[in-house]
């Protein structure tokens, strides 16, 4: 097994556009969705990449790409080496032992009509290399094990468990293969309070304990923060903001990251009425018809006219230590204001 | 409205067993099994079902009809197909001894020709609706996995099809056909054809709504293949509505070829079926009652056991309603 | 306004040291397959003009059934409220005929959903829903309410209303679309505004935008608010006050800066704990152990005993009550003293 903090995974200028068409028999284009464009990011052994930002960003799109559900309309997804966004047939389906994923929703994410056993076991049913038949039973009850549920209840159905350990039976299904990447999509969301540090918990002790890397995707920004070393924020398709974790919570360079964590509700209700609040005027623009150069510009009270005309790319900006894609880029602590 | 209100389902799966916190096992009729040997969904379900009480009624009925379809000698000593044990004279007789259910408008025994009518009835209704799963469900399933142009393509199919009313569609085949001296198989034929655009629908629909599950993506995601996605989990969530609507439509299926029948083109006397002996008896109905109300009986049983036995089934391979 | 002949309607005015709207040792049952599913058992709380009110818990402690309960929108059967008053300004609401009982609903106490979208009807524009609240209640002309819905509209901080007022539901976005069914349900200046999850489905600045708007409107016309929620976060940003419920019952009542500053029972403790915090990045979160109770099956003493590091064996056989702690705060639980302390078990 090679050492912490080698690279696994190299993501550049991964562009999905659905195309948006229009008849039946004979389609015709008339427009694409832009759900992810243009984005690159890498991925080290061991380490987690939060990646935070609000529905219709393109985050879930990006999972997908990631794990090879969607193909790219261009870019690539390098593990170990490899291209996964090209690769086809057998060879996609060995690259897929490297990456799992842990689904939001633990109610839809389980087939009901399948027994705990059969659903942990799958992975093993479609991967007959990686276990022997005969041992397969004896891995399903240690992989139970692993994520604290009772070995002996292989043969129960997922309805009659409780949302925080159907999550559990995800995450187990995830872990069969020991993949060193695990794609977690908001794994918590869905979740009672009360369990999430459970869930939360469990991740990071697996983390630990099988040296796997994350990324965490979520629109919680405490949990973001409490599993991340490394944080990415996206809007509308981009990431806007890519650094460690202390430099996007307390130094965040971009107007949107600050809005975003601004917005966010502090559970301590001292000194709630002197709080800086950036409350954002309406709703994000259709990543149908993104606006041009900068795309939060349509929201951002910096917006200059520069900011119609020239695309911010993402790169340290003067005054920052990481990247950012902003013309006025310009570090700001919001949580600890006030 | 009240989307948090606990009714039956949600609330006991969410708090129904524990790990950390030792419970009492689940409520409701599951059999606590020995836990550790590997289950899988049709074992369970077979398990589940030879402890159903409807499940063994629809049984035990449907292998008497069968029994009676393939040995009809068993139930009765009169041959009704020998046209010498019918005496015109003695036609719309009430029941008598040895004609327990009286004599039809040929003076033929009624009891003995609802025996032999069983075979065309229940061979008709059951081939048509297997083949009509078969062909319809397959489709289905490939039409729905797959989307895109194969999805277009028997969708608009299947609606050429809907626009042909089943008798006429069913008139014109039979009348084609009509030289080759099929026998019921010619109906069956013309049934199946007419109804498989149903059975491919609901199929269909229902394979959509599984597929965008979040299980699926899961099992894609593992790398498994097109063939297990389809097998392993959308039919099993898709099967439900399909058995429902088979097993209504097998009713259906008898009651078109007495219609069928009735029309000349069905099953030909002097073979037997159900639907020509209604067919025979309604024009004398307010006289003599009887040969008509016998198969029709027997009818509505049959029907209702296939329903029975749809019914368990779908609740059987269903783990919540177990 | 449509006069009503019934004169057990509650009064407006002055309340004096009457609370506008008092829950009293509510019970609510449901009667399932499985046996009877105790929803709410001896739920008290009460509510002033102006003030917010925070009930706190998970899924299944009742919170969302005490609401509905108070609405008057529960399904009867299965459900059943064998004990308990719900007095809005003095009159117990559940003794009210059905009749009186549906001029309070939406006219006087009004509530907004979790989920926008489907408590719109998609084949009505929202201008026709908004103004059927006028039509209905208040018996106005076609045009007029609609005039009334556009001025919603613009109340509610929707853009380009005059335009928007013949749009669809599908036409708007979740942060408009929740917009719309507070409109709705501030037609009729209700006095107390029932808020039952009404930014969960919506993203962080959008939900800043929903928080602030009902805020802003709660202090123009002084109405109460219960939100209704399991956002620790949102909490502590707008409630003056808060219940946190637990299996069906109240388990804690405090102003809201108590109870974050020191909460005075152990499952209130367990979840501002589990909250994660910068100073204990790259350690494991607190967690309460365990899972909430199971409704048919409540755990005997407190329903918290299984879950609890207080945990004595008094808890296993004795149901507690809600401990007094002073005049504004309590805590069901025998051991407040050691939670306030801060001494675990």
């Amino acid at each position: 097994m090679a050492t912490k903090g080698e690279r696994i995974l190299e993501v550049r200028d991964l562009v999905k556009h659905f195309p948006l068409t229009q008849g039946i028999l004979f389609k015709k284009q008339i427009g694409a969705i832009k759900a992810v464009d243009g984005v690159s990011f890498d991925l080290d052994r061991g380490e987690t990449l939060g990646i935070v930002g609000e529905s219709g960003c393109g985050k879930s799109t990006l999972a997908k790409l990631l794990m090879a559900l969607e193909r790219p309309t261009s870019g690539s997804v390098v593990i170990n080496g490899r291209d996964m966004a090209r690769a086809k047939g057998a060879e996609l389906k060995r690259m897929r032992r490297n990456i799992q994923m842990v689904m939001q929703d633990p109610y839809t994410s389980l087939n009901p009509r399948m027994t705990v056993g059969d659903i942990i076991g799958e992975p093993y049913d479609i991967h007959t290399e990686v276990a022997p038949k005969g041992d397969r039973g004896r891995k399903v009850q240690e992989l139970l094990e692993v994520v604290g549920l009772n070995p002996d209840h292989i043969n129960r159905y997922p309805h009659q468990f409780s949302g925080g350990q159907r999550q559990r039976i995800g995450i187990a299904r995830g872990l069969a293969l020991q993949p060193e990447i695990i794609v977690c999509d908001e794994p918590v969301s869905a979740l009672d309070v009360s369990i999430q540090a459970q869930v939360i918990n469990l991740l990071e002790r697996l983390q630990n304990e099988f040296g796997l890397a994350y990324i965490f995707i979520a629109h919680d920004l405490s949990v973001v923060r409490h599993i991340s070393d490394r944080v990415a924020v996206m809007y509308l398709g981009k990431i806007v903001e890519l650094g460690r974790d202390v430099e996007i919570y307390d130094k965040p360079a971009h107007p949107y990251t600050q809005a975003l964590l601004s917005a966010v509700p502090v559970p301590d209700p001292e000194g709630r009425e002197q709080r800086e609040r950036i409350i954002l005027q309406g709703d994000p623009p259709s990543p149908a018809n993104p606006p041009s150069g900068c795309r939060f510009r349509t929201r951002c009270w910096k917006a200059q006219e520069i900011c119609a005309e020239q695309e911010p790319l993402l790169e340290i900006r003067p005054g920052t230590r990481h990247e950012s894609a902003c013309h006025f880029a310009e570090t700001h602590d919001v949580v600890h204001a006030g | 409205m009240s989307s948090e209100t606990p009714q039956a389902g949600p609330v006991y799966s969410e708090t129904l067993t524990t790990d950390q916190v030792v419970t009492a096992p689940s409520p409701g009729r599951r059999r606590r099994k020995k836990e550790g040997k590997p289950a899988s969904l049709w074992s369970d379900a077979w398990h589940d079902l030879r402890r159903r009480p409807m499940f063994i009624v629809s049984i035990v009925l449907i292998a008497i009809l069968l029994v009676m379809s393939f040995w009809p000698s068993l139930f009765t000593d009169i041959n009704p197909l020998d046209a010498r044990t019918c005496e015109l004279s003695t036609a719309r007789q009430g029941p008598s001894p040895g004609h327990i259910f009286g004599r039809d408008n040929q003076g033929c025994d009624v009891y003995a020709r609802t025996i032999y009518g069983a075979k065309n009835s229940i061979l008709i209704g059951v081939t048509t609706t297997i083949l009509t799963m078969v062909v319809g469900g397959l489709l289905g399933l490939i039409a729905g996995t797959r989307g895109g142009m194969v999805d277009t393509l028997t969708s608009r199919v299947t609606e050429v099809f809907f626009a042909i009313p089943m008798i006429l569609g069913a008139l014109l085949i039979t009348a084609t056909f009509r030289g080759q001296d099929l026998g019921i198989w010619i109906v069956v034929m013309a049934l199946s054809v007419l109804s498989w655009p149903m059975t491919f629908r609901i199929m269909r629909a229902a394979v959509i709504t599984a597929r965008n599950q979040d299980f699926v993506v899961a099992a894609r995601a593992l790398g498994a293949s097109q063939s297990r996605i389809m097998f392993r989990h959308l039919l099993p969530n898709a099967l439900a509505p399909v058995i429902v609507v088979a097993t209504i439509n097998l009713g259906g299926f008898i009651a078109a070829e007495a219609a069928l029948s009735f029309l000349g083109v069905g099953v030909q006397p002097p073979d037997i079926s159900w639907g020509l002996m209604i067919a025979d008896a309604r024009n004398r109905f307010l006289e003599a009652p009887l040969p008509l109300v016998f198969p029709a009986v027997f009818l509505s049983i049959t029907v209702l056991a296939f329903i029975m036995m749809g019914d368990a089934v779908r609740d059987a391979i269903d783990p919540k309603l177990r | 306004m449509r006069k009503t002949s019934l004169d057990t309607l509650p009064a407006e005015g002055g309340l004096g040291d009457e609370p506008l709207l008092a829950v009293d040792n509510l019970h609510v049952e449901f009667a399932t397959r499985a046996g009877v599913v105790r929803a709410v058992n001896g739920v008290s709380y009460s509510l002033r003009p102006g003030e917010t009110l925070a009930v706190l818990g998970e899924s299944g402690s009742g919170k969302s059934v005490t609401a509905q309960a108070i609405m008057g929108i529960l399904d009867v059967p299965p459900a059943r409220i064998p004990k308990g008053e719900i007095r809005f300004r003095g009159t117990d609401l559940l003794k009210l005929s059905d009749e009186a009982r549906t001029q309070v609903r939406g006219q006087r106490i009004a509530m907004i959903f979790q989920d926008a979208l489907s408590a719109l009807n998609p084949v009505f524009t929202v201008g026709w829903q908004i103004s059927e609240m006028f039509r209905i209640h208040r018996g106005m002309s076609r045009r007029d309410a609609t005039a009334k819905a556009v001025e919603l509209m613009d109340r509610v901080r929707i853009p380009a209303a005059k335009q928007r007022v013949n749009d669809y539901p599908h036409q708007f976005s979740g942060g408009m679309r929740q917009r719309i069914m507070i409109a709705m349900s501030i037609a009729l200046d209700p006095e107390v505004l029932i808020a039952d999850e009404p930014t969960t489905a919506l993203d962080v600045t959008v939900q800043a935008q929903i928080m602030e708007l009902l805020a802003e409107l709660q202090r123009e016309s002084n109405m109460g608010m219960i939100l209704i929620t399991h956002d620790l976060g949102v909490v502590a940003d707008v409630a003056d006050k808060i219940s946190v419920m637990y299996g069906g019952r109240i388990v804690e009542n405090a102003p809201v800066h108590d109870i974050y500053q020191s909460p005075a029972h152990p499952y209130t403790k367990g979840l501002l704990e589990s909250i994660p915090r910068v100073d204990l990045k790259g350690q494991d979160l607190y967690a309460i152990k365990g899972l909430p109770p199971n409704l048919l099956d409540m755990p005997t003493g407190c329903a918290f005993h299984p879950r609890c590091p207080y945990r004595q064996d008094n808890c296993v056989t004795d149901s507690p009550p809600l401990y007094e702690i002073n005049a504004r705060r309590g805590s069901a639980c025998h051991y407040w003293r050691e939670v306030l302390d801060g001494d675990q078990g």
